[in-house]
């Protein structure tokens, strides 16, 4: 069964997923991917938190082509999300309570997940074309010079994911690897 | 796509040809799953076993695939939000002339394509020295193949970020045999494949030199799924490469189950006695490419 989640919500509400679960989300989501990760680092150094009230938000590792087919976004799916551990651990400190991508995150990521009660959820790649079904409406936030890459507020429905590290530190990918061998 | 016309001895392909195949093959690939891949996929979901462990989420992924395709046909909207780089291989026949400025109308064929399909600007101008964007998706990354099949082709992939980052060159002893090059794809695989949206399609390209093995490696991707090994060793060796991948049990988007890919298509070239060259570029679960038949002054 999917679990409905309603985006952004606190922590307490995710507490209880686990990895593997199934989600539909719905509500805001915050597309950020590699040149967004460096300039919100540099915010967060320069100011002490994060800029554009996105604490408490959700990211969406994820650069989308533009409107096409009456839609908001033609297409839109997950980036890979290893790319963002750099910085992701600082950015669940800093008030991020969940991030969607594809693949396998660092063993620091999932301790910043457990120790913050944040959640990683993936997203499957390659189906971009139907996620963006999901998506009723696309606001730039801020950094329009990156293109694709800017910061963008996302509102989904039923927005299909499974969570991949849960606030425990289960590892959905890690299990599937372990299995496997 | 265009039909293949017989060229007369000494045709001259134009850039003008050329840029409009490229401009064609790109607004068809944005939003079409390879039919090949598509065929492969639609077995993969009648074989698939629900009660195994992982197997209803495995079969829920390629439901989404298979509609995910559907959906960018209908719709004409790009199957992946990553239109990727524009690869492009010319490759002629002896009976054709390829001027010295055969790619001279490409660049712009691809700005216009990426505009006109509402695709995603993907390139930076400079890797190390200035990643602002091109914002046209130019330049797409050229190659010529002079080769003894009459007449010529345009080869075009539009690849992703993803899968391309989650492919490596390892340059083994010769000691390592053939069980070496299946550790390095089966390595590669394990290690990476969460990144490169599963199901895969393989590609390994064996031999040659440091530089070209990748190459091998890459036009292993443009083989149709379930199309003709290189011959019946080759056939025997990707089978086997196939199965131990499918062991992996990593599966569709790497939330475990089968199939983790789909085809495993090898290349392999002679090499310096030293050497034992591997490459392994994978493909993603949104397979892009076209070929289109070009002819010397008719288009």
């Amino acid at each position: 069964m999917s679990l409905r989640i309603e985006l952004p919500c606190p922590r307490a509400a995710l507490a209880a997923l686990e990895a593997g679960d199934e989600v539909l989300l719905s509500g805001a989501l915050y597309t950020m991917r590699d040149a967004g990760h460096q300039r919100a680092l540099e915010c967060l150094g320069r100011e002490g938190e994060l800029p554009f009230g996105l604490a408490g938000q959700a990211l969406f590792y994820a650069g989308p082509t533009p409107p096409a087919a009456g839609r908001p976004l033609g297409s839109v799916g997950p980036t890979t999300a290893s790319r963002m551990d750099f910085a992701t651990p600082a950015l669940m400190e800093a008030g991020i309570v969940a991030c969607i991508g594809k693949g396998k995150r660092a063993p620091e990521v999932v301790r910043a997940c457990q120790s913050t009660g944040s959640v990683y959820l993936a997203a499957v790649g390659g189906i971009a074309a139907l996620l963006a079904r999901h998506v009723t409406a696309s606001e730039l936030v801020a950094w329009e010079d990156l293109g694709t890459e800017a910061l963008r507020r996302l509102t989904v429905e039923d927005l299909p994911a499974y969570v991949a590290i849960d606030a425990a530190g289960r590892d959905l990918y890690r299990a599937v690897e372990e299995g496997a061998l | 796509m265009h039909e293949p016309t017989a060229p007369a001895r000494g045709a001259t392909l134009s850039p003008e040809s050329i840029g409009q195949a490229v401009y064609d093959a790109i607004r068809h690939c944005a939003v079409t799953l390879r039919p090949d891949y598509r065929e492969a996929l639609e077995e993969a979901r009648t074989a698939a076993d629900d009660d195994s462990p992982h197997g209803a989420r495995a079969a829920r992924v390629l439901g989404q695939i298979a509609e995910n395709a559907r959906i960018g046909a209908a719709d004409q909207v790009p199957i992946c939000q990553d239109t990727g780089t524009v690869w492009a291989c010319l490759e002629a026949g002896p009976d054709m002339m390829v001027p010295g400025d055969a790619f001279r109308l490409v660049d712009d064929a691809v700005a216009r394509a990426y505009r006109d399909g509402a695709l995603r600007m993907s390139v930076v101008r400079d890797a190390l020295l200035d990643r602002a964007n091109t914002n046209t998706n130019a330049p797409a990354f050229c190659e010529v193949r002079l080769v003894p099949e009459p007449g010529a082709r345009l080869h075009v992939l539009l690849k992703g970020g993803g899968s391309d980052n989650a492919s490596r060159v390892v340059m083994l002893a010769p000691g390592a045999g053939p069980e070496g090059v299946i550790d390095v794809v089966l390595d590669c695989v394990r290690e990476k494949a969460a990144n490169a949206c599963p199901p895969l399609v393989v590609g390994v390209g064996v031999g040659s030199t440091f530089d070209k093995v990748a190459g091998l490696a890459k036009h292993a991707l443009l083989r149709p799924v379930g199309g003709q090994p290189q011959s019946a060793k080759a056939a025997f060796f990707e089978d086997a490469l196939l199965e131990r991948i499918n062991a992996l049990g990593i599966g569709p988007a790497a939330l475990g189950g089968t199939p983790t890919a789909l085809a495993v298509h090898v290349e392999t070239a002679p090499c310096h006695i030293a050497a034992l060259p591997v490459a392994v570029n994978l493909g993603c679960c949104a397979m892009r490419s076209a070929t289109i038949e070009l002819s010397g002054g008719a288009l």
